[in-house]
């Protein structure tokens, strides 16, 4: 270690004040730090509430007599929105009763099946999370560096295309080998192909929010490509050839839960980038990029470095996103196998402040979200696009802490750090 | 900010160093024409294209233009290397212009490949360009205006997205595509105010804040469009905006149908882009606009009320971009599809860019994205051996190779996205 470098992290230790200033006991910093991303979500349910009304022809017709007959057009409402959110947790937790009834019976019997019926809800929260982890993370560690990466989406294609490719065209190899090979093949395409957003940042200026976006439009074609033509498996679907077994990421629970290994992977790496990200000396420059580009160039690091960097290990973490769907859950690539989890992610770096710990807890919460969403489009006729209505307005409420407190008429609680997100077109 | 604050002598060095890169991209490009399109092209093989069109008011009949491929393409190459040996050597003044030229004629070279021993409408392409550009004229505008006070709109997507859904509903409900049009205008009014207050009162980062009001744009008519109209077909059935030819003028061949044969909201976009300019660069009001978005703390000195100007101006550029929403539904079949904007919002922003914040530049930039996207189209009626999928990346591409400023870089006014706090 040379003394500059201990210098820099001594610099990185007095930069963080809001880090450093915490004498309150730490339940307190807990609770001041959870404290708006949950009144934000509070709100965002309750508001959604308006759209679970009004999806309901019969209902919004009820509302005509909400004046003459407040009761019943109320009770009729209450019970369809008692009705959705209990549609949404139970989606999404499974029903505790059930659960203890079925374990009841497993350890009396031996007979699992109920168990594992009744386990199905947080099996589906838990599967559905694990590309909601490594996707929130790409967004959150392109945030550290002031970098907006909107791309996700397309770089989870473009890894998954990868993964798939290695998947199924090598044949005989272990899974010791295999497994890993399909992995790095992932993150490395959504490394590579994120990485030229940053490259144009870089060096021509370009926004990363508009190529980015642009670069997605193109991945999207190039996977219609790749499955009309050269991956194409024989028969009529446009679909990849099945995924060699060796390339799977284990199964950790019995059919027909779905539970992989993914989910463990995605934790090891978000620990990972927590690492990288406050341990290593390339995430301090990242950090100090996102900080303050100007103070950074004087201290004589290089932007255009950190910009590449930052931006390709957000796209190698977006690329995992994708991979862990493949060789995890659906075994072959599809077109459109994923249904936003790109976009999603951004919602999930916001509320979880870029912090992995946060972005883990978040995607946890989206799983859920997810999962109760489809069944409460089973079970109470709700599209599952209303996932998309609570996203866009915990944006809003997380990235405005004035506008809930607001709402809710609470006062600045701590000083809030100043969390840099995005500047200006970077030009 | 970020890459571009560098201190004067990195500037300097790096000017001076675009300038002869961008001599090399020219020739590039015309070495690419030769390449590309030269070899597959028969000696003697002609190219045929048509320009009299067979749908609207016929305009006066004029011989087709029939051109040999081989000696158009070598003529193309030569005008592509002249101009990148003149940049070499003596360098333009315009280059951001001359970009716009060179893309022209790469255009036209890959049409001339395409249509070698063919026929091909060209007049029937140029008005279908117009049709095309329309939408990414009107998020240009919408971008000028909001941008010129310093409100960073990336929220256009979003609001010709929910725009497109409102008028469709309302004009299939009323019958009439004139209120179908007004409930676009107050959609477009609402979320630009929606986004002022985000970004003027709550301060939100504005990048985040039209983030968000996309990505509710997407889930909210997605999830209306799924509860509603899936059920009540009735209410997306709009009736559509008919071309309206004008007397005379639609007569003229090949400029007649792409410029005076064309429905209501394209009038409108041709009008917005003259009163923009005019209302920019020639009254008062503009002067403020610009003088917000370049120094509002000095404007704010003189006695211009920043935030108020802020407010309206961003209300305005939600209203543009409402009207370009509405485009995709009234000034198309009038039926409303989910997420059927398809990045056009973001294109747009790309356009604005392009024409350095101005409208009339906008416009122009606008064009030729349209023609990419238009001869994306009509290229797979020539049966070009090239998989569509790739054509359909064409505008996307286009959009990154003109963000990435090939040729110089884009000054945004100076205020661009911080928000101001009055002391």
């Amino acid at each position: 270690m040379s003394t500059q470098e201990k210098k820099r992290q001594e610099h990185n230790k007095e930069q963080q004040p809001a880090e450093a200033a915490k004498t309150l006991p730490w339940w307190r910093v807990v609770l001041d730090v959870a404290l708006l991303p949950f009144l934000a979500i509070i709100t965002a349910l309750a508001l959604s509430s308006i759209f679970i009304i009004i999806s309901d022809t019969e209902l919004l017709a009820l509302w005509r007599h909400v004046f003459s007959e407040p009761g019943v057009v109320l009770s009729a409402s209450l019970k369809k929105l008692e009705l959705s959110y209990g549609a949404l947790i139970s989606g999404g937790l499974g029903n505790p009763s059930a659960i203890w009834d079925g374990l009841r019976t497993w350890i009396q019997t031996g007979d699992s099946t109920k168990l594992i019926t009744s386990l199905e809800g947080i099996d589906r929260t838990l599967v559905y999370s694990t590309p909601y982890i490594f996707a929130g993370l790409a967004v959150a560690l392109g945030f550290r560096c002031g970098l907006f990466n909107i791309g996700v989406e397309g770089q989870l294609f473009v890894g998954a295309m990868a993964a798939t490719y290695i998947g199924y065209s090598i044949k005989g190899l272990p899974m010791l080998i295999h497994l890993p090979l399909a992995l790095t093949a992932g993150a490395l395409a959504g490394a590579i192909w994120s990485a030229i957003a940053g490259l144009l940042k870089a060096y021509t200026g370009a926004h990363e929010v508009v190529t980015t976006i642009m670069l997605n439009y193109v991945a999207f074609r190039l996977s219609d490509y790749m499955l009309t033509g050269p991956m194409k498996r024989s028969g009529f679907n446009p679909v990849s050839p099945p995924v060699e077994k060796s390339a799977w990421l284990p199964k950790l629970a019995p059919d027909p839960l779905r539970f992989h290994a993914g989910f463990f992977l995605a934790l090891i790496v978000a620990y990972f980038v927590y690492w990288f990200l406050w341990k290593s000396t390339w995430g301090f420059e990242i950090r100090t990029v996102g900080a303050n580009p100007n103070a950074a160039r004087y201290a004589g690091m290089s932007i255009a470095k950190n910009f590449i960097l930052a931006m390709a290990v957000s796209g190698a973490l977006a690329g995992l996103s994708g991979t862990s769907e493949i060789l995890g859950v659906n075994h072959f690539m599809a077109q459109a196998f994923s249904s936003g989890y790109g976009f999603d992610s951004i919602a999930l770096a916001l509320l979880g402040k870029s912090h992995p710990l946060g972005v883990v807890l978040a995607s946890l919460l989206w799983g859920f979200l997810r999962a109760g969403a489809t069944r409460m489009q089973s079970a109470a006729d709700i599209p599952i696009d209303i996932v998309q209505i609570i996203q866009g307005m915990v944006i809003v409420f997380v990235a405005a802490p004035a506008l809930v407190r607001m709402i809710w008429r609470i006062r600045a609680i701590a000083e809030e750090g100043e969390t840099i997100f995005t500047r200006g077109w970077g030009t | 900010m970020a890459p571009g604050t560098l201190d004067w002598a990195t500037i300097r060095h790096r000017y001076l160093r675009r300038e002869q890169v961008l001599g090399i991209v020219y020739l590039l490009f015309a070495i690419a024409i030769w390449t590309l399109f030269l070899p597959h092209v028969e000696a003697g093989a002609k190219a045929k294209f048509g320009l009299n069109v067979v749908t609207g008011v016929k305009p006066i009949p004029v011989p087709d233009l029939v051109v040999p491929a081989r000696e158009t393409i070598l003529l193309l190459g030569f005008i592509a290397a002249f101009m990148g040996g003149w940049q070499l050597s003596r360098g333009f003044k315009e280059p951001q212009a001359l970009l716009a030229v060179l893309l022209v004629i790469f255009l036209l070279a890959f049409l001339v490949w395409a249509t070698a021993g063919k026929s091909f409408n060209l007049t029937g392409m140029l008005a279908s360009t117009v049709l095309r550009a329309t939408p990414i004229a009107f998020g240009a505008l919408s971008g000028v205006w909001c941008e010129r006070t310093a409100v960073i709109n990336i929220a256009i997507e979003g609001m010709m997205l929910s725009s497109a859904f409102t008028s469709v509903v309302i004009a299939s409900a009323t019958g009439s595509p004139y209120w179908g049009l007004l409930a676009a205008i107050v959609t477009g009014a609402v979320l630009g105010l929606v986004l002022a207050v985000l970004a003027i009162r709550f301060r939100v980062d504005q990048i985040i804040a039209g983030t968000a009001i996309n990505i509710f744009a997407i889930g909210l008519t997605s999830f209306l469009s799924h509860s509603w109209l899936s059920v009540r077909q009735d209410l997306n059935a709009a009736p559509n905006f008919k071309p309206i030819p004008i007397p005379l003028l639609a007569k003229i061949p090949v400029l007649g149908p792409m410029f005076f044969d064309v429905n209501l909201i394209v009038y409108i976009m041709f009008a917005l882009v003259i009163i923009t300019h005019i209302i920019l660069f020639h009254t008062r009001w503009g002067l403020r606009m610009r003088a917000v978005g370049e120094h509002p703390k000095a404007a704010d000195t003189l006695g211009i009320n920043v935030y108020l100007t802020r407010y309206i101006s961003v209300t305005i550029g939600g209203i543009i971009a409402g009207i370009g929403g509405a485009y995709f539904t009234l000034g198309s079949v009038g039926r409303f599809d989910e997420v059927m904007t398809a990045g056009k919002g973001f294109i747009g922003l790309a356009a604005m860019i392009f024409g350095k914040w101005t409208p009339i530049g906008g416009f122009i930039a606008s064009f030729i994205f349209g023609l990419a996207d238009a001869l994306q189209v009509k290229m797979a009626i020539l049966r070009v051996p090239i998989p569509s999928e790739f054509l359909l990346m064409a505008p996307y591409l286009v959009t990154i190779i003109v963000l990435s400023g090939v040729v110089g870089r884009a000054v945004p006014p100076a205020a661009d996205g911080q928000p101001y706090v009055k002391e």
